[in-house]
């Protein structure tokens, strides 16, 4: 018999009660149980990043855990980036000026785990950068672009965190 | 894909094979049938009798087939390779659907398999189908020019050995198909992350006896594609089946354990060369032979082993070349065209060739190239060879020498010698690499496209080719403002749904914007001709004193004289009461399949520059140039992204991926942590100089840019660590060249030339 039990959530700062599955993984739980459908699914053995997502603010596989684990702790999604008015993360925006997405499924993860590094590191230079999404596969820009788009908004995603 | 819900849908999960080669006595369904959630179970006998005895049908077919071997939708009574599908469960949910894989029984009887291509036409190689005679899938020449004088005049031959093994898709986006039947109304709607959703819904039509009237391909945005996407899969059909049989929507999201085999890839190609040359270092011919590994089934036909022919002799004026092909079967995932599908390999042949003439005659690689390019006078440049499709393969423009002038410029490749110096008085190794490629881009047939205006003023356009990212609609978009003179903004485009535009082909081969281009530069010069012929009889002037500008058709010089295009659009789509005004047919809109008058030829010229930890077998790419010549480019943004990450796919090519087998055809690369991608760490800054040579064979002067930064790029990464190696004798026999074989490499060069050895697997 599936072992269910009742997890509280909060996402993008909106709580969510569910009864789930224990063996549901996270990445699961946000797609398919709030259609929270940013996070990607890339590879489900922790190694491609598609399904970053911080947990209590740090970037994590959400692939990697379980939906249970999450139980009354905060995660942020992509979803939860841009603004409520729509206008878009500075690390967003400046993906968007440096063509920094080709085919977009591995951005949700590139801009997760971009925000969590650039919040606490102050004018990284470009091999930090790419130490810091080296977690992250990505099949189509090569990588440059979204290392120029990091480089760009680094100054703005870092005071933002001081604010 | 998998972000698509259907009210009523339900999950699917495929059982596959995990043997290379078993005969099948019996599968047991009972238990699976019967766990809660569980809506079907199907085995090949469960699809029907008419699928029985119809494997899936080739979607390629070629007289020069031999054995047209592909699978059943599911498997009959043998599998051929690990990952193969054997039975579908249908479930409430994928995680059911899983558990029920686990309760289905069935009895394998292993069979020897066949691995290695460069065996399995051995007489006492294991066979990859029973039934079979043998392993041969196909065999034929390409021949041009006397190659029997060419080498009889030649001052030196030089014979190379190498195997290419270029590793899979691995788009970051694995495949996934939704099925949803309404057999009353649309018929089959097929949600797939297919690349090419026509050639889909005509294979789906046909494999199910269905008019291609009644199935629906919808290939959404999806992430990545790099060719394998392009094939015609068993999950397409089966899902389909699935859906037909439970009158509810099915889906099926494949994961990347599935990926690694079950989704085409490409596999090795052995070859052997000889080079004839003089003593200044020109080629005058090539001759030899080499094996191509089909994988477990004829997949693609021989669309790869056509595609590996076709450039040869790449940007090289070589007169007369000769080469053999052997496609053969093995127990492996079928071959598949991965980004520059084939074109990768024929580089990396001629550049073997460059890198054998220089090294035999101790001149400077550049300068081989350099002598052996086509020159510019010569273009169009025929190089004697005919296409499969019957024409003579023809470069239509190019200036291959400036583009190695702008990468050596690029590169400082006069500089580089003294770089090399001052690292070697470091006991730092430093290496460059040059690889030259031709790129036949804009294959045809077509592909078509409709503009439409709005009488709100918004541009409506549809055309075919659905995008995995490369930014079809931008290009599209750009075409068509530019055309009709509206602003970007207000250009919706549409495209990847068969049910939105009735004809086209698909996204493979760098063919999109030379195709959709040239058909939406057509149709936007249509509906431009129709507005300013309807506007010049509005404003009672002539056409030729009427421009059009953000979407307002007004009298030059006069700009209170003017009508809006959706204004033009609306009096052109009059309702009951109105009339459509006389010499006008209804509606401001145009469709057009014009096509290039023939594919268009890009070329590149690819830098590498390395360095090698001759302790530790380390390659670090210290800098990377490309200059690179696709015609007119629409979207330079764009071009660059297609080249940057086209580069770095041939790096990882070069230096990392790697789909390995044990000999039992089990594969041991099936995670990331053992296949290894790219990593932002790992890449180079990579600089680009433009070249724009139009096509004179399309308006717009459009050539191909998705894969030209690929093609060429293993070629000059393997040639750099050679040269950084130099001193050590080493020479690469197949890539991708890891850091333990390049420490055995330097400890048996001791010095002297080492021709690496090929195992029967390559090494992990």
């Amino acid at each position: 018999m599936p072992d269910i039990r009742t997890i509280t959530v909060t996402i993008n700062g909106k709580s969510f009660t569910r009864r789930v599955e224990t063996r549901m993984h996270l990445a699961d739980f946000l797609r398919q149980e709030l259609d929270l459908t940013g996070t990607h699914l890339g590879c489900e053995h922790g190694v491609c990043g598609a399904c970053t997502v911080m947990l209590e603010g740090d970037a994590v596989r959400s692939c990697l855990l379980l939906a249970v684990q999450a139980d009354s702790k905060t995660v942020t999604t992509v979803e939860g980036l841009a603004a409520n008015d729509g206008s878009l993360h500075p690390i967003q925006a400046a993906f968007q000026k440096h063509h920094g997405l080709q085919c977009g499924f591995c951005t949700p993860g590139m801009l997760i785990s971009l925000v969590s590094f650039l919040r606490d590191h102050k004018n990284p230079d470009e091999g930090a950068i790419r130490e810091a999404i080296s977690g992250n596969l990505c099949r189509c820009t090569g990588y440059q672009p979204i290392v120029d788009a990091a480089l760009e908004a680094a100054a703005a995603c870092y005071t933002q965190h001081e604010e | 894909m998998d972000d698509i819900k259907l009210p009523g849908m339900l999950q699917a999960a495929f059982l596959r094979s995990p043997h290379a080669h078993a005969r099948i006595s019996s599968i047991d369904t009972t238990a699976a049938a019967q766990l809660e959630g569980v809506h079907a179970v199907l085995t090949l006998d469960d699809l029907g009798p008419e699928h029985a005895d119809r494997p899936m049908l080739q979607a390629y077919p070629n007289p020069r087939i031999k054995q047209n071997i592909l699978p059943h939708l599911l498997a009959r009574d043998e599998v051929a390779l690990v990952g193969q599908t054997v039975a579908l469960v249908v479930a409430d949910n994928r995680y059911i659907a899983e558990d029920a894989l686990a309760l289905i029984e069935v009895d394998y009887q292993p069979l020897p398999a066949v691995v290695d291509c460069r065996k399995a036409l051995d007489s006492a190689a294991p066979k990859a189908h029973s039934s079979a005679p043998n392993n041969l899938a196909a065999s034929f020449s390409n021949t041009f020019g006397d190659t029997e004088a060419a080498f009889k005049h030649a001052d030196e031959v030089y014979e190379i050995d190498f195997l290419q093994h270029r590793g899979g898709c691995h788009a970051t986006e694995c495949r996934g198909v939704i099925a949803q039947y309404s057999p009353h109304q649309d018929g089959l709607t097929l949600w797939s992350s297919t690349q090419c959703p026509y050639l889909i819904r005509r294979m789906l039509a046909r494999q199910l006896d269905l008019p291609e009237s009644r199935v629906r391909v919808i290939a959404p945005n999806v992430g990545g594609g790099f060719g394998p996407k392009a094939g015609f899969y068993v999950e397409e059909v089966v899902t389909a089946i699935a859906a037909i049989k439970l009158g509810r929507p099915v889906k099926w999201i494949e994961d990347r354990r599935e990926h690694f085999t079950a989704t085409n890839t490409q596999r090795d190609q052995h070859w052997h060369l000889d080079v004839a040359a003089d003593n200044k270092g020109h080629i005058l011919g090539v001759r030899g032979r080499a094996i191509l590994d089909s994988g477990a089934f004829l997949s693609y036909g021989l669309l790869l082993p056509f595609t590996t022919l076709a450039p040869l002799p790449g940007p090289y004026a070589v007169e007369a070349v000769n080469v053999q092909f052997d496609v053969v079967f093995t127990n492996t995932t079928p071959n598949s065209p991965v980004r520059g599908a084939g074109r990768p390999n024929a580089a990396y042949a001629m550049e073997r060739c460059i890198e054998a003439v220089a090294r035999g005659l101790q001149l400077d690689p550049a300068e081989v190239r350099r002598i052996n390019l086509i020159k510019q006078e010569q273009f169009p440049y025929a190089t004697g060879q005919i296409h499969p499709n019957g024409r003579p393969i023809v470069y239509d423009s190019g200036d291959y020498i400036g583009t190695l002038d702008k990468a050596m410029a690029l590169g400082d490749y006069a500089g580089f010698k003294k770089r090399q110096v001052a690292a070697r008085q470091q006991d730092r190794y430093l290496g460059i690499g040059i690889g030259a490629c031709v790129e036949d881009t804009g294959v045809g047939p077509y592909e078509g496209c409709t503009v439409r205006v709005d009488p709100s003023g918004e541009v409506l356009v549809e055309s075919g080719a659905a995008d995995q990212g490369q930014g079809h609609r931008t290009i599209i978009a750009q075409i068509v403002a530019d055309g009709l003179g509206v602003p970007f903004e207000r250009v919706h485009v549409t495209i990847g749904d068969t049910g939105k535009f009735p004809q086209g082909v698909g996204t493979i081969g760098s063919r999109v914007g030379v195709n959709v281009g040239t058909a939406a530069n057509d149709a936007a010069a249509s509906v431009r001709k129709k507005a300013l012929e309807f506007a010049a009889k509005a404003l009672e002037v002539n056409a030729a004193e009427l421009e059009i500008e953000a979407g307002i058709v007004r009298v030059t010089h006069v700009p209170e004289m003017s009508i809006a295009l959706g204004e033009v659009a609306l009096r052109l789509t009059p309702m009951t009461g109105g009339a459509v005004p006389e010499g006008f047919t209804p509606g401001l809109e145009a469709t057009s399949y014009a096509a290039s008058k023939g594919p268009p030829h890009a070329n590149g010229v690819n830098i590498a520059e390395v360095e090698v930890d001759i302790d530790t077998g380390k390659v670090k790419i210290l800098r990377y140039s490309v200059a690179h010549d696709c015609g007119t480019m629409i979207n330079p943004m764009i071009v660059d992204g297609q080249l940057i990450g086209g580069v770095v796919h041939g790096i990882g090519n070069a230096l990392f991926e790697q789909m390995i087998y044990d000999e039992a055809g089990q594969p041991q690369t099936t995670t990331y942590a053992d296949y290894l991608l790219p990593l932002a760490t790992e890449m180079p800054r990579i600089d680009i100089v433009h070249q724009e040579t139009p096509s004179p064979l399309n308006p717009l002067g459009l050539k191909g840019a998705g894969e030209g930064g690929t093609i060429p790029a293993a070629a000059a990464v393997v040639a750099a660590i050679e040269n950084a190696l130099e001193s050590f004798g080493v020479v690469i026999g197949y890539y991708p060249v890891t850091p333990q074989r390049l420490v055995e490499l330097i400890t048996a060069g001791a010095g002297e030339r080492c021709v690496e050895a090929m195992s029967t697997t390559p090494p992990a």
